[in-house]
């Protein structure tokens, strides 16, 4: 790190003496405290912890479940992201991984289960199905599950593939941890073409885009220090 | 299967039982039907059942289907199959519907076909029965526990009949998203 | 608020007995209506003799997939079950009638959707039948190989599911690998791993890839010797045998009048099989035998499926070895789609390719019901053509349907212990029983 900094030795020496002396104030000191130290929060802490060790409840309804079934065996083994562990009970459990269809009698029962799991909690949709309905526009399946409880993640595929379904929950480790992916619309610079922004117009509006900019902002910057 | 000739014994027989049983007998696509009088379908089905060299014991499959807006509009078929011979005989009992013509939708308490059921004769038909009220309301007189078994117990309708809705969202495209609510509204 | 929104079927009344929402005072018909005249319960008995109703709930690890069971136990004896099902009902059947014949198959494929191969050919066959078009010989072929395939996969699922409620999670692992194996094939010749939508009225859609007869081959010398791996560890376990042997036995007589087919059939003594009596596609051109059982419980069902895959295997190895050339699907170009080279070239395959594409083929007013042989038992399809090109009715006879009628029979007197092992092998499928 001191090779980045383009210092000489002789530079360094002096800082390292003014802060034993306590001479090195306010910014200075952060900056070289934060050179030398692994500095993170107890948050930070735990959420890595969360991420890698998140404990799946047994949901699979329908097809899907067998593809989450076979994501948990040795070919696309979920071990070694830490989440083999399906816990039955939903007072155990961090995560439902909705893996099927939800038709409109099992819809309460999914709801009583999720609220029966202890926060933090997540879900993963699976499948078109959980998702929005999937192929089954029908008076029996609720056409998404975002519909009666909120859904961090969608995966699609009709059933996922396993490597899909862990695809969609490496980023949901990630959003765990706090460093969510950028959605598409950050990607490619899109924000502001949403249906609801140029519903007026056709053309994203300026207070729109400002709106949906505020939205998608992350919570906390790795650049920021933390709450100085 | 048995043929043409030999169906027509068969219709012949369960008639000599109770007269005005089998109103047709039909040979299509290698599959024999009977068509029967919904009133007479415990006999035609016991007499297929119980007679010397029928024998057909076991029911392979009950269920119903809608004509609409052919008349008689429901019926409830029973596949039969004799396991000694391998054949397969179909018995089709057709059902008027009493509501028609009252203009009401498939909701409500409007009057529902009944036929009798064949539980005490076939204890498999008992699931499939209650799946063809479930989804019908085909009405079973005679069986132990009539009630829904696929759609949730209170729901009011009778889902597979033909004028019954068949539900979902519309899919929110460009050219609707003007009248389509949308999920943040 | 959801406490509110979702209301248990099962209110419990003054006596504190469970009804199951039913009017309180209509009869009921069986072991409930001891227990509603009070006469099991009360205050000075033991608490073994106390009847408890216990709902396994449509959430529970054990109940492969989501069936509710409200079971009456006293002390931990069953004396009364009832399945609830419903809970994964998803209306194929209406949605089928909006769609036409060609979208049905992805409709119907996930009913069963540990058979997929199976309700799709269910449906193929009985519109084939209705059209009374033949199929050629290398399709029946390819058919009854990727059915013989399906048929072995899931009975690796449903082994190792069953393993897995009984403690032996090794056969879970086990039973998996080879599930890939098979579904890498599947993968090759129909595009995706499971409900691939390969079977095509007419035939199979596309003729099967270079590598697939080398990796079948491969299989199908590997699998015998992987189940004999499967036998090892399980067929002179003393847990598993205690657990299963003797333990929901149901006569032959009682199944067949439940209308109960499949394994559970055979294992009770019946040789019942239509793949033999009355034999469909070109099942007449293999040898192979149908394995049945003496007893009728949960081990011979166990050795009735394990069996069943090494008959599978040489079914397939027979068919691989023979496989006819020519064409893979049938030729008639007002039912299937030309091929597409051709669309270049020829007017008339442009326009058939576009009214099969767009508006479907029609299929001349009649109804028919064919069922083929499924891992679970007879697997049916009824299917009502008014002339338009949509189904006017698809109604499917599952097999667990029907099997879950035998589950009380098989249930009642045992343990609650047994009711898991029964369930794991009456193979119960969720998707096939509530459609």
């Amino acid at each position: 790190m001191e090779i980045e900094r383009g210092d000489s030795f002789h530079a360094r020496q002096l800082r390292a003496r003014d802060m034993l002396r306590g001479d090195l104030e306010g910014r200075d000191l952060e900056e070289y405290v934060e050179e030398r130290l692994l500095t993170t929060t107890l948050e930070n802490a735990l959420n890595w912890g969360r991420a890698n060790a998140l404990f799946p409840l047994t949901f699979g309804l329908a097809c899907c479940g067998i593809e989450m079934m076979s994501m948990v065996t040795s070919r696309y083994d979920i071990a070694r992201f830490g989440a083999e562990a399906f816990r039955a009970s939903p007072r155990q459990a961090d995560m439902i991984i909705l893996s099927g269809r939800v038709s409109i009698k099992m819809a309460p029962v999914v709801r009583r289960v999720y609220d029966q799991m202890l926060e933090p909690k997540w879900v993963i949709a699976m499948g078109a199905c959980s998702s929005s309905g999937g192929m089954f526009a029908n008076y029996a399946v609720v056409q998404g599950a975002d519909k009666f409880m909120p859904v961090d993640i969608h995966v699609p595929g009709c059933p996922p593939r396993p490597e899909a379904l862990l695809h969609g929950f490496n980023k949901l480790q990630r959003l765990v941890r706090g460093k969510p992916d950028l959605g598409w619309r950050q990607r490619y610079n899109a924000v502001g073409t949403e249906e609801w922004a140029r519903f007026e117009t056709g053309e994203p509006t300026p207070e729109a885009i400002e709106r949906a900019a505020r939205a998608v902002a992350p919570k906390h910057s790795e650049t920021r220090p933390p709450d100085a | 299967m048995p043929d043409a000739p030999g169906l027509e014994l068969i219709a012949q027989g369960i008639d000599d039982g109770r007269a005005g049983t089998v109103i047709e007998t039909s040979v299509e696509h290698g599959k024999a039907t009977l068509i029967v009088n919904p009133d007479g379908v415990l006999h035609a089905l016991r007499w297929l059942r119980d007679t010397e060299g029928q024998g057909y014991r076991f029911l392979s499959s009950l269920h119903a289907a809608d004509y609409l807006p052919a008349t008689p509009r429901f019926a409830v078929h029973y596949e039969l199959l004799c396991r000694e011979r391998v054949e397969r005989l179909n018995v089709k009992a057709l059902l008027p519907d009493p509501a028609a013509g009252n203009g009401s939708s498939p909701f409500g308490d409007e009057p529902l076909p009944e036929v009798d059921s064949c539980v005490e004769l076939f204890p498999t038909a008992e699931f499939q029965e209650r799946e063809a009220y479930d989804f019908f309301g085909i009405v079973f007189r005679g069986h132990p526990d009539l009630r829904r078994i696929l759609m949730p117990e209170d729901y009011v309708g009778w889902p597979q009949r033909r004028d019954f809705p068949i539900g979902g969202e519309p899919v929110l495209f460009t050219h609707n998203e003007i009248e389509a609510p949308r999920w943040f509204e | 608020m959801p406490d509110e929104t979702f209301r248990d079927e099962a209110e419990v009344t003054e006596r504190g007995v469970s009804r199951l929402g039913e009017d309180p005072s209509a009869p009921v018909a069986d072991a409930f209506a001891e227990v509603a005249e009070g006469e099991l319960e009360g205050p000075g008995l033991e608490p073994e003799q106390e009847i408890l109703t216990l709902n396994m709930g449509p959430h529970h690890p054990a109940t492969h997939g989501v069936l509710r069971l409200i079971v009456t136990l006293q002390g931990e004896r069953v004396i009364d079950l009832k399945p609830i099902v419903g809970y994964v009902h998803t209306g194929i059947e209406k949605s089928c009638e909006d769609q036409s014949y060609w979208k049905v198959i992805p409709f119907v494929e996930r009913m069963d959707y540990l058979a997929y191969f199976f309700n799709a050919e269910a449906f193929c066959g009985c519109v084939e039948r209705l059209l009374e078009l033949d199929i050629p010989p290398r399709a029946q072929y390819l058919r009854v190989i990727h059915m013989e395939l399906n048929r072995i996969h899931s009975h690796l699922v449903g082994l190792g599911t069953t393993a897995l409620d009984l403690g032996a999670i090794s056969m879970f692992w086990y039973c998996f690998r080879e599930r890939d194996t098979i579904l890498d094939m599947f993968e090759m010749s129909g595009g995706q791993r499971m409900h691939t939508r390969y079977f095509q009225v007419g035939g199979v859609f596309e003729d099967i890839p270079v590598g697939f007869e080398r990796k079948l081959r491969e299989f199908c010398e590997v699998m015998p010797s992987r189940i004999d791996q499967y036998e090892a560890l399980l067929d002179r376990n003393e847990i598993f045998l205690r657990r299963t042997k003797d333990v929901g036995v149901v006569s032959r007589e009682r199944l067949l009048e439940l209308g109960v087919t499949g394994p559970l059939l055979r294992a009770a003594g019946e040789p019942w099989d239509l793949r033999k009596s009355p034999g469909y596609l070109s099942y007449g051109d293999f040898d192979f035998k149908v394995p049945v059982g003496t007893v009728g419980d949960g081990y011979d069902r166990y050795r009735v499926r394990i069996a069943e895959m090494r008959e599978s295997v040489r079914i397939i190895e027979q068919a691989i070895n023979g496989l006819p050339e020519g064409p893979w699907i049938a030729d008639e170009r007002k039912y299937v789609l030309p091929p597409r080279d051709e669309l270049s070239t020829s007017m008339e395959a442009l326009i058939h390719h576009f009214k099969l594409v767009t508006e479907g083929f029609r299929v001349p007013p009649g109804e028919l019901y064919y069922s083929v042989e499924g891992p679970r038992g007879e697997l049916g399809c009824f299917v009502m053509a008014d002339g338009s090109s949509k189904p006017a009715r698809v109604h499917f006879r599952d097999a667990a349907f029907v099997n879950l009628q035998a589950f009380r029979d098989m249930c009642v007197g045992g343990l609650i212990a047994d009711l898991i092992q029964n369930l794991g092998m009456l193979d119960p499928n969720l998707g096939g029983i509530d459609r």
